[in-house]
């Protein structure tokens, strides 16, 4: 024998399916615990570690992002603090803007230019040329002679 | 306590001292006014007094026309939740004692639901929230006599029972304030209540509805609410174990 159905229960209830708000909620927590490990990492190899901040400059830049790790772990760092962002910015529109049309449009902003942002560093981070043709030998990276 | 002042010779051995307390009080009347304003009243009070004996004393000596809920006036109704000196407490349970009399009280009705009168809010959003988690014990079995629970299992959501359903919690979060469709502290603490008892079969349907654009991922972990708790919920983690039982599947 079953019971009589609650007062007031709802009509349908269990909405399945793909919660993106859940996801937005479960990927900010995952790449805040990466990001913190990867920001510091970045911060330690370029301020920290050899010379200190001192050795940021063209050919710095350019050796690491001729190196497979580093591309790789810019990559990661750009994408996970870009979406990062993003998404927080997102919550942030969710809370504070009530009318629709603004909301749509700020929603469209942040969307449209994470998405410019991304393939922008991306295309740098995989396209990035370390040896300029005709560049001062002692402004770039010392592989360069090698070439 | 019992000690006369001896250059109070008027005072009578073993009175206790009285003071006048200054309130300020956000005062709204639809009828008559466009927009909130405030107004002072001096009040003679002692330290044992609380907010709302304050409120009564204005009420019954001083203006008639102030409206506030009260009940039980003992902390146990949930009626009375305010905003004093901008925090949200019950007024029945706030001793004047333990505010700074120095300077004056304020007192206003509690944020993110629509004002009616003076301290009186509309409950209704609130309620609704409350009830669309279907906040009541779920089962289909017809026990010969008392569903039976072990001390185990009825500890696992003691603190959540204790809610008075005062909004206290709900009107304190920033998410509340500025998006009504959110359910807010309370509906999610009265859900936590029926989601990890053992008698109830309908976790998965409250879990369900909580697993919402509006439901538990707009909690911002502010803490707001586990301050304003009168009852000492720890509500934010009661919203933190629903969240971990949405991502588990199960209670």
């Amino acid at each position: 024998m079953t019971t009589i159905d609650a007062p007031r229960t709802p009509v349908a209830t269990t909405r399945r399916g793909v919660n993106l708000e859940k996801w937005g909620w479960m990927y900010m927590r995952v790449s805040g615990v990466l990001l913190v490990a990867l920001i510091f990492g970045h911060l330690f190899v370029n301020l920290v570690a050899g010379e200190g901040v001192k050795q940021i400059d063209f050919a710095f830049v350019a050796g690491k992002l001729s190196d497979p790790f580093w591309q790789v772990y810019d990559t990661l760092l750009l994408w996970l603090a870009l979406i990062h962002g993003a998404n927080g910015m997102r919550t942030l529109v969710n809370d504070y803007v009530a009318k629709p049309g603004v909301r749509r449009a700020l929603h469209f902003a942040l969307a449209a230019s994470t998405a410019v942002l991304l393939i922008l560093g991306t295309l740098v981070i995989y396209t990035f040329d370390p040896c300029p043709v005709g560049a001062d030998p002692e402004l770039v990276a010392s592989f360069c002679g090698d070439l | 306590m019992a000690t006369t002042a001896p250059e109070a010779p008027t005072q009578e051995v073993g009175a206790v001292q009285a003071f006048t307390v200054t309130l300020i009080v956000r005062r709204f009347d639809p009828e008559k006014d466009a927009e909130p304003y405030w107004q002072d009243f001096d009040v003679e009070m002692y330290s044992t007094d609380r907010v709302l004996d304050a409120l009564h004393k204005i009420k019954w000596d001083q203006d008639g026309t102030l409206a506030f809920r009260r009940s039980c006036a003992h902390g146990i109704c949930g009626s009375d939740a305010m905003r004093i000196n901008g925090r949200n407490r019950l007024a029945c349970k706030t001793l004047i004692k333990d505010l700074d009399i120095t300077k004056p009280i304020y007192v206003e009705a509690i944020k993110g639901l629509p004002l009616e009168k003076d301290l009186i809010v509309d409950m209704e959003p609130f309620f609704e929230s409350y009830r669309q988690v279907q906040p009541f014990l779920i089962a289909s079995s017809k026990p010969e006599k008392e569903r039976l629970q072990s001390i185990e299992q009825r500890a696992r959501f003691d603190d959540t029972t204790k809610c008075i359903l005062c909004a206290a919690c709900t009107s304190s979060c920033p998410v509340f304030w500025t998006d009504g469709q959110y359910f807010g502290p309370a509906a999610i603490v009265n859900a936590h209540r029926f989601i990890f008892d053992s008698r109830d079969e309908a976790a998965q349907v409250r879990l369900d509805i909580l697993n919402d654009k509006e439901g538990v991922w707009r909690c911002r972990t502010t803490f707001n609410c586990s301050e304003a708790c009168p009852r000492g919920i720890e509500v934010t983690k009661a919203i933190a174990e629903v969240k971990q039982a949405i991502l588990r599947g199960k209670p």
